[in-house]
């Protein structure tokens, strides 16, 4: 260890190439930023892999992996770590498995502080305590100047579920009611308007945040959960229209049935943006039958993630599989998937 | 937001539901063809799912107001050879970047072969990325109609006096009157492509530049009535009723329902400002109307340094449209959207053939992705 003990200067210094050589100064960079703030057990056997042990045999794994390239590094409610791990743990979450390891890979443009990507590494270990995860491998690459705009993560995460558990898109079917579990388009609303520096009397946040412990709370509901899903990229119309062509099902929805925070609409309205295909970090969408809605929905609200939740929807045979919505005012259209890219870069 | 809540009211869209038919059974069987000429109606008229609302006696045309869809390919194709110019950065609206030129080229493909292509939201934009890059040649692509006219015009003021030498306008403006009037002319003639209207609801944030005044020629030559509607929901429904109601009471007049946004004699300052900055040309090519005398707008010689069509030496050829592309009779509202043989088969919004497909206040995206489940006649 002796080699790397020389500190790295993480008030003014910057990442340059031989940090990401695989030499000398990468060594120090892991040993100081990453191994002290990510710190566990399997991390510090210092393997080239992590080796890994179930909880119980037989529990089937959920396994997923996600890139980050989003700007703003860091915006309000968050930054590219805390979104990085969330973004993660959430996917695993969605299988009703209970996400335990991360992996961790950066690919940083030369000329990148580090001080900065020391605050970014230890809002991803804050967040990931919260999460009850471990980052228990990872890599670092340095990119040259103009390569790369600033920082890329890239995190994938296992989870561990129960056999018999089985939540996915393709159980949906007519006669489920459709439910979310909180406000829709915070997170995309809150980076468009920090880059665009609009301001508010309430600063937006971004909603980003961990589901793996409401996803907990609504399993042990006792509620037949057909699927999970949360509704990023694309927002809530798109993951919609991806659950119904999976399932081969329409999904008709209430328009003012679906929770959207007046300063979010407001901010929609006056760019011409529609809720309904901004991303989202911290919501759900739940299928269950028709008949234990009401118990669904009364778990989410009991939980701190799902105060806000609502049913918004119910599943029908369409063999268009398409997503239609009610509007407020007794008119009906066609909610589609999104259609090219109105918001770049905001996970 | 409480503001917006008051034109989205459920029971007052039935009420106005309910009067709109009363006036409609009240024409005995005649059809109301009333032409929205704003592409921001017909977006909102299929986000809010009011057809559904509207007795079958009530046609809705959609009309050429849609500024991405108006531009013919030759400017589609200008615009791609500026970004093509080594050193050129060319700020676009989002909307223009997918619309096909020629070769079904489009800004976004340029963009991704190596041209500085940039998206963004206002001129302002444009004006500080020529003061970050001085060694950039910045070239704002400037369209739309009498609403975004005013704001090219103030950065154009900027930049003479911040007196940058890398800023450029390419300039596409046109006006709404003169394409107005050419519908209303060609809807007289049977031979021409144009179907004849009973009414029209008129522009919202275009009245609010240019005021209520220029429509009187609809009323005073041509007999027809507008209503000048807001944008909501409760707006279109309101002024739907007024057309109806001056349809079947024999009368042509004006009449603003937007009076909270519209006046008579619109925006002085900013009328001044657009005089200040453009004159009118000779001429300016629409797509589906043609060319039209005294309908678009350049940059005068007192800026004629910072106009980028005398900036740049531009070659464009005329080049052929898709034949089968109904975006010109769509545009002058001969044709619906379904009339289209690509419409959801080859041309959607994922591979635009035509800009009306592209554009989020062309009539095409509106029914695709909010209506496309609805028969023509359904739709109308």
């Amino acid at each position: 260890m002796k080699l790397h003990e020389k500190p790295l200067d993480k008030a003014q210094g910057r990442i340059d190439m031989t940090h990401g050589s695989g030499g000398r100064a990468t060594a120090r960079l892991i040993e100081q930023v990453f191994a002290s703030a990510f710190d566990n057990p399997a991390l510090a056997e210092a393997n080239d892999q992590a080796r890994l042990t179930l909880p119980e045999p037989g529990m089937r794994l959920a396994f997923s992996s996600d890139s980050f390239v989003i700007s703003p590094l860091f915006f309000p409610g968050g930054d590219i770590g805390s979104l990085a791990v969330h973004g993660t743990v959430n996917d695993v979450a969605m299988a009703g498995a209970k996400p335990l390891w991360l992996s961790a890979g950066f690919i940083i443009e030369e000329g990148f502080p580090i001080a900065d990507l020391e605050r970014i590494v230890r809002s991803m270990a804050e967040a990931a305590r919260n999460c009850g995860v471990s980052i228990v491998t990872g890599d670092t690459k340095v990119v040259e100047k103009g390569k790369a705009d600033g920082l890329y993560i890239n995190t994938a995460g296992i989870g561990v579920f129960r056999a018999e558990l089985d939540l996915s898109a393709r159980r949906v079917r007519a006669g489920d009611a459709v439910l979310l579990s909180g406000l829709i388009g915070d997170h995309g609303v809150a980076i468009l308007a920090h880059r665009e520096k609009l301001s508010f009397v309430t600063p937006l946040l971004s909603d980003s945040a961990p589901l793996n412990g409401l996803v907990e709370h609504l399993l042990a509901s006792g509620v037949e959960i057909h699927a999970l899903r949360d509704p990023t990229r694309g927002g809530l119309a798109t993951t919609l229209n991806e659950i119904a062509g999976t399932a081969e099902v329409g999904i008709r929805l209430e328009e003012s049935a679906i929770p959207v925070r007046e300063s979010v609409r407001g901010v929609c309205e006056v760019l011409g943006l529609d809720p309904l295909y901004i991303a989202n970090e911290g919501c759900l969408i739940a299928f269950c039958p028709q008949d234990q809605a009401d118990r669904l929905l009364q778990a989410m609200r009991a939980h701190d993630k799902g105060r806000d939740a609502a049913i918004i929807g119910k599943v029908v045979s369409d063999s268009r599989f398409w997503v239609e919505m009610h509007t407020p005012l007794g008119g009906s259209r066609i909610v589609d998937w999104l259609n090219g890219e109105p918001l770049p870069r905001i996970c | 937001m409480k503001y917006i809540e008051e034109f989205r009211d459920r029971a007052l869209a039935d009420k106005l539901a309910e009067a709109i038919r009363v006036e409609a059974q009240a024409g005995r069987g005649r059809l109301y063809r009333l032409m929205e000429f704003c592409g921001g109606h017909t977006h909102a008229i299929f986000r809010f799912g009011l057809p559904d609302l509207l007795p079958p006696q009530v046609k809705l045309v959609h009309g050429p107001g849609c500024p991405v869809c108006v531009l013919p390919m030759a400017r589609i194709d200008a615009a791609i050879q500026i970004a093509q110019i080594p050193d050129v950065v060319l700020c676009s609206y989002g909307d223009m970047m997918r619309v096909p030129g020629g070769k079904r080229m489009s800004l976004m493909k340029a963009k991704a072969s190596g041209a500085d292509v940039r998206m963004v939201t206002s001129p302002a934009e444009a004006i500080n990325l020529a003061q970050s890059l001085p060694d950039k040649q910045i070239v704002f692509f400037a369209i739309g109609f009498e609403t975004t006219t005013p704001p090219t015009a103030v950065v154009l003021k900027q930049a003479r006096a911040l007196g940058l030498k890398n800023f450029s306008v390419f300039c596409n403006h046109v006006l709404t009157p003169p394409a107005l009037r050419w519908l209303l002319e060609s809807g007289k003639d049977a031979d021409a492509d144009v179907p004849e209207l009973d009414g029209f609801i008129g522009p919202s944030h275009v009245s609010a530049i240019i005021g209520t005044k220029p429509y009187e020629i609809a009323t005073s030559d041509y007999g027809k009535p507008v209503v000048i509607a807001g944008f909501e929901p409760l707006d279109v429904l309101q002024s739907i009723l007024m057309l109806l109601r001056q349809v079947n009471s024999g009368q042509a007049k004006v009449e603003n329902e937007y009076a909270r946004a519209v006046t008579r004699g619109g925006n002085i300052k900013a009328q001044e400002l657009m005089r200040e900055v453009f004159f009118l040309r000779d001429a300016f090519e629409w797509r589906g109307l043609g060319s039209l005398p005294h309908s678009g707008l350049r940059l005068n010689d007192s800026f004629a340094a910072m106009d980028a069509e005398r900036r740049f030496p531009l070659t464009v050829e005329a080049v052929q449209e898709n034949r089968a592309c109904q975006c010109p009779a769509i545009l002058r509202g001969a044709k619906q959207p379904a009339d289209c043989p690509l419409f959801g088969k080859v041309c959607t919004p994922d591979n635009p053939i035509g800009s009306c497909m592209v554009s989020s206040e062309g009539s095409c995206a509106a029914w695709y992705s909010y209506g496309r489940g609805r028969k023509n006649d359904e739709a109308a």
